[in-house]
């Protein structure tokens, strides 16, 4: 049998597919739920090809929105267009779409490759056919071996495997990701989304993703779309969001922030003897608190003093926790070199990169 | 007694009092099978033992002397085929519809599916009774019209043996899955969800066929002739011939029962393409 895509590698040499997606476009979109407002007035376009998720914490849409592309919730109001078409009163069944979902969804008293063929038998492909574009698929994630046992002989990647390549199949034209790794270990996660990411290029599938791990979001999606309270607070590229957050609830969520009392003065952020420039919408001046990154606050010979809490390694980097005297604990982001101990005494600087700033009395 | 030596309230009974335990309850059911089968080679109160009773269930006029007996198995297993009829097409997508898409009315429909077994036989029979006076002026005397009852006596049962299976698959996500590859309801229902149901319903199923086999007093009091009223019958001229029935009917009960068990413990297992 010969596949059409290597999957074997972390690193995909496949050049990216003409995009064979659709257009999907959500307009207006609002949905309640007995009184509490799930989405309000949503407005998302996703361009043929493209990988946006949906992030946010629970509770904030995201998979409501998802659930509504895909015809399994009905909206309220607003119209959901696919390829300019409004789809809002189309059956599920009728959309063409392939959704994976957060629970492990295989038909248990079917084998794996008769779960990948459902979709094609659904759509009357001849046998032959059918079992030659399934065994193609179940290929393309790496499980051809494996087609004949059943979903409880597989274990929780492999599943969502099969359910990925159950997706695919039918070559839908919008892909829906709802939480499809939140079940699986870390390693798997890591492995599986770098799967999800090379085949959704290769296939130029319009992908939709919902996820609430932002390291997730941002290491497949285009572009992320921050979610809360049934708004999409922010949409833009991973850098985008990082580096300009449109607000402080998405500096906030994506990424790390350090949460540091500071003045807002002409419009500038004064902290610590530095004048930093805001991020985001103007606020009046007054005490303010400023989400400062890890990485913009660095350890140096002088400074505002602290004392080291602690210091883990993470690989490439650590982070280190520091308490300044002014009792403000700040996590700072260094080389690994620099190992500084529980107790130590060090010295601090702002690098002096733009901050995203909360009222004082603000939590979240 | 020391501390060690101190019995466990709530430990694992020894293998003897295990052994001992299911000696007494199989013996409190074993005895009067085996009194009954003894007592089908009885040869009347001469004392002495005979095959007689057998031999004439399979000699040539056992089909015209017992013929009302035949007539009344037949009419139990319509009672049986009918009673399941009703089970699957209308409790089994009952249930199916409130687990995926009404879920608050699953007490209801619990509590629903319970009364039967907490009202007694005999005063079911009083409020079918005018019931029953009009079935008969729509659809005659037939005896297959007790199934509606059946139908209603079975539910606690039935309810239990579906419900179980039902809780124990994910039903909203693969019915949701199934929809997003492209079925429509029937197919969710006939090609998803059904095989998945298979244990539930083949153990619902056979238990209505156990409990309509058995069934006497609503046919007795609605005066429609089943296995059990004809057994009846017969017993006041032939006790030997109804123990026999009454046998194999206990047979086939316990048959099914077994059928059900293997269902229960079976799991699908790796097939070769």
């Amino acid at each position: 049998m010969t596949a059409t895509f290597s999957l074997t590698g972390p690193t995909s040499t496949a050049s990216p597919a003409q995009p064979s997606g659709a257009t999907v476009q959500l307009s207006a979109v609002v949905k309640a739920f007995a009184g509490h407002t799930a989405l309000n007035s949503i407005d998302l376009e996703v361009a043929p090809g493209e990988l946006v998720a949906l992030l946010g914490p629970s509770g904030c849409g995201k998979t409501t929105a998802l659930r509504s592309i895909s015809g399994l919730e009905s909206i309220d109001s607003g119209r959901i267009l696919i390829d300019g078409v409004d789809v809002a009163d189309t059956a599920t069944n009728k959309r063409d779409i392939g959704m994976v979902f957060q629970a492990y969804s295989l038909f248990p008293h079917m084998t794996v490759l008769e779960n990948v063929e459902f979709g094609l038998k659904m759509r009357k492909v001849a046998t032959a056919r059918r079992r030659e574009r399934a065994l193609e698929t179940l290929d393309m994630v790496g499980l051809t071996k494996h087609r004949d046992r059943f979903a409880h002989q597989l274990s929780g990647g492999q599943q969502q495997r099969v359910a990925l390549a159950r997706a695919l199949v039918t070559r839908p034209r919008v892909l829906l990701l709802d939480e499809p790794l939140s079940a699986l270990d870390a390693k798997v996660r890591v492995q599986l989304r770098e799967e999800i990411r090379r085949l959704q290029t290769e296939l130029g599938i319009t992908t939709v993703f919902v996820t609430h791990d932002q390291e997730e979001a941002l290491a497949v999606a285009d572009r992320v779309a921050v979610m809360r309270d049934g708004r999409i607070e922010q949409i833009g590229t991973p850098e985008e969001l990082y580096a300009t957050p449109a607000n402080a609830f998405v500096a906030d969520f994506v990424g790390l922030s350090n949460r540091m009392p500071a003045e807002l003065i002409d419009g500038q952020v004064t902290l610590h003897g530095c004048s930093l420039n805001l991020l985001g919408d103007p606020m009046p001046d007054g005490p303010v608190i400023a989400l400062v990154r890890p990485e913009d606050i660095a350890l140096s010979a002088d400074g505002i003093a602290g004392v080291v809490i602690s210091s883990s390694f993470l690989g490439s980097l650590r982070r280190t926790r520091v308490r300044l005297d002014d009792g403000t604990v700040v996590a700072i982001q260094h080389e690994v070199e620099r190992h500084p101990l529980p107790g130590e005494a060090v010295t601090v600087r702002l690098k002096g990169a733009p901050v995203s700033a909360l009222p004082p009395k603000v939590t979240m | 007694m020391s501390a060690n030596q101190a019995v466990r309230i709530g430990a694992e009974p020894s293998p003897l009092v295990r052994r001992l335990i299911l000696g007494i309850i199989g013996a409190i059911f074993l005895i009067p099978v085996i009194a009954m089968i003894e007592f089908t080679f009885r040869n009347g109160l001469a004392g002495d033992y005979t095959t007689s009773h057998w031999a004439g269930l399979f000699s040539e006029d056992s089909a015209r002397t017992y013929r009302g007996l035949y007539q009344a198995i037949g009419n139990s297993l319509v009672l049986a085929a009918v009673t399941v009829g009703i089970v699957l097409v209308l409790l089994l997508p009952t249930m199916v519809l409130v687990h995926m898409q009404f879920p608050r009315l699953k007490r209801t429909l619990e509590f629903i599916c319970i009364i039967p077994i907490t009202v007694p036989a005999i005063v079911l029979v009083v409020g079918l009774a005018p019931v029953y006076s009009v079935v008969v002026q729509v659809l005659g005397g037939s005896t297959w019209t007790l199934a509606f009852a059946y139908g209603i006596t079975v539910l606690p049962y039935a309810y239990r043996a579906i419900q179980g299976n039902l809780d124990a698959i994910p039903v909203k996500t693969l019915s949701e899955a199934a929809s997003t590859l492209g079925a429509g309801w029937m197919t969710v229902l006939w090609q998803v969800l059904l095989p998945n149901l298979r244990r539930g319903v083949l153990a619902a199923s056979f238990i209505s066929i156990a409990v309509v086999l058995g069934e006497f007093t609503i046919a007795s009091l609605l005066n429609r002739r089943n296995l059990q009223t004809a057994l009846l019958q017969v017993s006041q001229s032939d006790p030997w011939v109804a123990v026999i029935f009454a046998l194999a009917a206990l047979a086939l009960a316990f048959v099914l029962l077994l059928i059900i068990g293997r269902l229960g413990s079976a799991t699908p297992s790796r097939r070769k393409s």
